[in-house]
């Protein structure tokens, strides 16, 4: 019987890329966010001076 | 089978990520970011690195949803053929449950993101083309027609309008005819392969032209969609995208692509056999060529643009 008890079993190295993969593909989700929020923010930023700079201009 | 073999079966056909990531179809996933990603970047409206990187991403990951909703919809025509039976359902490392279940998880995920980085214009493309790639191809009309290939191929032509709505949020005369690129040049590129490898979607029951109307009327088609791709191609660059560089690639690969068709047709069975199908292989080759080359133009155009030149 080709049985045998190993500390590291081929199964472990399966779940552990599944673990990590998950944690990767998390860590990357949240990573857009906020970049989508800052980029998102900025542009929101850059919207309000340009509507600031032309109220004084029209003043 | 003693209890600790089948637990050992049950250990070894357990998924690991790479099982899960075969379900996106990381190869069709590729074709739908590179064609994406020049939808939108030829568009004349500027996005936010950040965005642009982010929007791609959502419509990576919308494509791939839809390909796991394919394995799951289509498993049981999946363990019947060669070609795919080492899919990760066939293989019994991901069920069909799993399948489905991640395929709706990101499709959703997607849409509702790309909303979010792009607005309702993209974000609605990207889930027509998710519903028409699931429901509309492969579980109505997969199985029941012979112009299966022509329907699949509209799906996976939509990247590039999406990208293009990405940057401008709507849709133009570029970007339907950079669909209609993709969506023509699907069937010579299927068909020519078709011709020669042997598959075996006979066995599940799968209408392909080569089965259903012949070899003949195959090399017929694979001409008729030749030269209407080589209509929509050149049409593509008389428009604001197009340009000179554009279109001395389109002529001269039209030229080639419309040969080769030529070739084809005047080939019986016995020619082709003869010589391992060296014509058919050829341009199965040059079509991969020739979408790659045709959007690498467009590409080229727009960098040009940005220095004054290119462009008509």
């Amino acid at each position: 019987m080709d049985t045998q008890i190993r500390a590291e079993h081929e199964l472990h190295r399966r779940r552990l890329s599944r673990n990590v993969g998950l944690g990767l593909a998390l860590l990357t989700f949240v990573v857009l966010v906020w970049g989508l929020t800052v980029a998102k923010v900025g542009g929101l930023d850059e919207a309000r001076i340009k509507a600031g700079a032309a109220a004084e201009a029209s003043q | 089978m003693t209890d600790i073999r089948a637990y050992e079966q049950a250990q070894e056909q357990e998924a690991g990520f790479g099982d899960y990531f075969a379900l996106l179809k990381p190869r069709v996933m590729s074709l739908v970011v590179f064609t994406a990603l020049v939808g939108l970047l030829v568009a004349p409206v500027g996005v936010h690195p950040v965005i642009a990187v982010a929007s791609i991403l959502f419509i990576a990951v919308g494509g791939g949803a839809s390909g796991a909703l394919n394995m799951w919809w289509d498993a049981d025509i999946d363990r019947l053929m060669r070609r795919t039976q080492k899919r990760p359902i066939p293989t019994g490392k991901v069920t069909e449950g799993e399948a489905f279940a991640i395929g709706i998880a990101l499709s959703v995920m997607a849409v509702v993101m790309l909303f979010l980085a792009a607005g309702a214009m993209a974000a609605g493309l990207l889930a027509f083309t998710i519903f028409f790639y699931v429901v509309i191809y492969t579980m109505w009309l997969k199985r029941l027609t012979p112009q299966n290939i022509v329907i699949g191929g509209a799906a996976g032509a939509f990247p590039p309008m999406i990208g293009w709505a990405v940057a401008t949020g709507g849709i133009s005369l570029e970007s339907v005819l950079m669909f209609a690129l993709t969506f023509a040049w699907t069937p010579p590129h299927f068909w020519s392969l078709a011709l020669f490898v042997k598959n075996d979607y006979a066995n599940a029951h799968v209408p392909m032209l080569t089965v259903t109307h012949g070899r003949d009327a195959t090399r017929r088609q694979i001409l008729a969609y030749t030269l209407a791709l080589a209509v929509v191609s050149v049409a593509l660059g008389l428009t604001s995208i197009g340009g000179p560089v554009y279109m001395a690639v389109t002529v001269v690969l039209n030229l080639l692509f419309i040969k080769g068709a030529l070739g084809i047709l005047r080939r019986s069975d016995a020619d082709s056999e003869a010589d391992s199908h060296l014509a058919e292989r050829a341009f199965f080759k040059l079509s991969l060529a020739y979408l790659f080359l045709h959007y690498g133009a467009l590409l080229v155009e727009a960098t040009l643009k940005h220095w004054g030149l290119g462009g008509w």
